[in-house]
């Protein structure tokens, strides 16, 4: 809106206004695109694999045939965090298998603290490609795992590797890392 | 509506004096001198900060803090510097010297311009004054996860974080202010006839860098925030237990922290070719070859920000992708170092203080930039992350690149703004301890660092001690020659000799037809550009 009875000032302090507005809505902007990436980083990790993120919830069983011509090795590595006072290991450090072949491996969580603690196991594969080619049927980390004090526990992983696993990897490593449980 | 009928009250000739004055003010050159004078003072509470840091790191083993203290102090030290003494800097420097350089009475936006100042005192404040409490036993001292606020260290942190968060939000704030009100300047105050591809260079190089600005401190506003709630109100966003993921602060961190580089850069290289052109007697090479140098690294600068941490875990093509986008950055920084290079190339040069500054800034800058390459590159940094070289090759871009091109500007402008010539013994002097201390300090620092000194720790192994010594003899040396760079200052706004209007012989520009010192009130009646 244009009126000729405007000084020059008031002209240009109006225009100042409005690109002010302008400017404000796109500090807005940039602070909902700063939230919207959070969504968003978890939808192109899932979609890619890049951080080794793997699936929370049970595979159903493959039917595919075992690749009898291809061995894969897949190590494993466990972490306590700060806060949990456990002993984790798992009692084999790898197991060779046929892509496509079930296995099982026991973890053991031992709680050497004299009180009940709460823990949940968080997941990593490295190569992070190989994330989405590793199919657990059953694993304790799907919940949250408690344990009374001194207590110890075998919890098993009953996992494939999905013949679809690029050629090129022949190694994997599955680590395990037990934080104290968040309360929900 | 409010806004029409108050901006007639801002023609006053008058104005309170003493600290009213001071507090109250909406006139760009007192504002711009307040930042200016808030820059300088948080550059020696930061620089004795390193100076502590370079006690401890003379000699192996523990002498003079205890490794908390010193973490804490390395963070800081950081922070202060960034937002609280190189971007105070270049605002103080936009406040004063773009409304002069457009033909403009004032900044489009003079309140929002005061308050923009005074949240920065408070956010210094908050910064630092965990320190104090932790003397009274109140706390564990201010943040000490570095200034990268990393989780989940800082998520365990104490109180320091606390603080440091609420001080990067009022640093955030007064910055998105600055940047609206400098682009609202650029865009509507421009004297008739001065198009904006006649806008000065140190214009251009604040537009680029206020629109950055505007996009990427929400986003770490954003980020900081996400670290409170996990902190204190049951999220996890940043908490591998509850879903989320450590990783996703360094990248939420980083897509503001590149471009931060850039923010930081982009004034010095808007103004070290008005200077070069000044003491080369001849137009600047290249003006439209640079503006768009600035467009080009301006876009980069947001798409790059993981080579920051490329030692986190990223997929090849992502490795590949960073890198290569990161070393296209180069390509237009070749073109500014070509224009700056050519301006000065069979100029009539002569010496000053601005000039001598200016011309080791492209040496050192440029070191700064061929180490920044060396660490883009993904396979080398493998060695080089995280170590001294590292420390080394951002103090190149930062000090050298940032700090010493401020001091250019500083010498350049200081007759215009007190009116009087600073003593150029004193700032050659100053130009030549400065210039050689600092290399002294940092080019040990990259042998370091190749050798594998981590970057942080306060104890390191043996055979790292003679270097470790070198580099912290350079710094005090470093530190206490910045006395002189004070003295000059305060002794040129005191008296000295009178300057002229044009200052320097080949000096151009707007800026330049007011009297030395400008009056309060300057064009009122805007000139006219051809």
């Amino acid at each position: 809106m244009k009126n000729e009875a405007l000084t020059v000032k008031e002209q240009i302090d109006l225009k100042n206004k409005k690109l002010v507005t302008k400017l404000v809505w796109l500090v807005i902007g940039s602070l909902l695109f700063a939230f919207a990436l959070v969504p968003l980083y978890d939808v192109l990790c899932s979609l890619t694999g890049l951080n080794g993120k793997t699936s929370n919830t049970a595979a159903v069983i493959s039917m595919a045939k075992v690749d009898n011509t291809r061995w894969v090795n897949v190590q494993f590595t466990t972490n306590v965090m700060p806060g949990l006072g456990w002993n984790f290991y798992p009692k084999q450090s790898s197991v060779k298998l046929h892509p496509g072949k079930i296995e099982t491996v026991i973890f053991v969580a031992k709680n050497t603290t004299n009180e009940v603690a709460t823990g949940r196991a968080v997941p990593s594969i490295t190569p992070g490609i190989a994330a989405a080619n590793l199919k657990k049927i059953e694993c304790f980390c799907f919940v949250n795992q408690s344990l009374k004090p001194g207590e110890e526990k075998e919890m098993p992983l009953r996992f494939f590797v999905s013949p679809e696993l690029p050629k090129e990897i022949s190694d994997m490593t599955l680590s395990y890392a037990f934080f104290p449980a968040v309360k929900n | 509506m409010s806004t029409t009928t108050v901006a007639h009250h801002e023609e006053h000739a008058e104005h309170p004096s003493g600290i009213m004055r001071w507090l109250t003010t909406t006139n760009h050159k007192d504002i711009g001198t307040m930042y200016l004078t808030f820059s300088l003072i948080m550059f020696f509470v930061g620089g004795s900060m390193i100076l502590a840091i370079r006690a401890e790191l003379f000699q192996p083993g523990l002498q003079l803090l205890n490794p908390e203290f010193f973490n804490q102090l390395i963070g800081v030290h950081a922070l202060i510097m960034i937002f609280a003494a190189l971007m105070p800097a270049a605002t103080g420097f936009a406040n004063w010297m773009i409304p002069l350089q457009i033909g403009a009475p004032d900044m489009a936006l003079p309140r929002l311009n005061n308050w923009g100042f005074w949240l920065l005192p408070p956010s210094a404040i908050l910064l630092t004054l965990p320190f104090t409490l932790a003397l009274f036993g109140i706390g564990d001292g201010a943040l000490a996860t570095g200034w990268t606020f990393y989780p989940p260290l800082s998520v365990q942190g104490g109180i320091g974080v606390d603080f440091a968060i609420f001080a990067v939000h009022l640093l955030g704030i007064s910055s998105v202010l600055g940047s609206i009100n400098i682009i609202v300047t650029l865009f509507n105050m421009r004297a008739p006839g001065m198009t904006l591809m006649k806008m000065p260079m140190f214009a251009w190089g604040w537009l680029i860098t206020a629109f950055l600005l505007i996009a990427t401190i929400p986003v770490l506003a954003g980020a900081v925030t996400m670290l409170l709630t996990d902190r204190h109100f049951g999220t996890h966003f940043f908490d591998a237990a509850g879903g989320g993921d450590p990783i996703m602060f360094q990248h939420l961190f980083w897509f503001f922290g590149h471009p931060e580089v850039y923010i930081l850069l982009l004034p010095v290289w808007g103004f070290i070719p008005q200077i070069l052109e000044t003491f080369s007697r001849k137009p600047m090479y290249g003006y439209k070859a640079q503006v768009y140098s600035f467009w080009a690294i301006g876009a980069l600068s947001v798409v790059v920000w993981a080579h920051h941490f490329f030692t986190a875990g990223m997929p090849v093509p992502a490795l590949l992708y960073f890198m290569y986008s990161t070393m296209a950055i180069s390509l237009p920084l070749a073109v500014l170092f070509f224009c700056w290079i050519k301006t000065m190339w069979k100029g009539s040069m002569s010496f000053e203080t601005p000039m001598l500054f200016a011309v080791g800034w492209i040496i050192l800058f440029g070191i700064g930039g061929l180490t920044g390459l060396m660490l883009a590159d993904v396979a080398a940094d493998a060695q080089y992350h995280n170590s001294y070289f590292v420390v080394a090759h951002f103090h190149y871009t930062l000090f050298a690149g940032g700090i010493m091109g401020i001091m250019a500007g500083t010498y350049y402008w200081l007759p215009k703004m007190t009116g009087h010539m600073y003593s150029e013994k004193l700032g050659k002097l100053h130009f030549w301890l400065t210039a050689i201390s600092f290399n002294l300090t940092f080019i040990p620092q990259f042998f370091l660092g190749l050798a594998g000194m981590p970057r942080r720790i306060p104890d390191y192994a043996l055979q790292f001690a003679e270097f470790n010594m070198i580099s912290s003899i350079a710094a005090f040396v470093l530190g206490f020659s910045q006395l002189l760079f004070v003295y000059n200052i305060v002794s040129c706004a005191r008296g000295g000799k009178k300057a002229t209007d044009q200052v320097w012989e080949g000096a151009k520009g707007l800026e330049w037809t007011l009297p030395s010192p400008p009056p309060y009130h300057s064009f009122t009646e805007q000139p006219i550009v051809k």
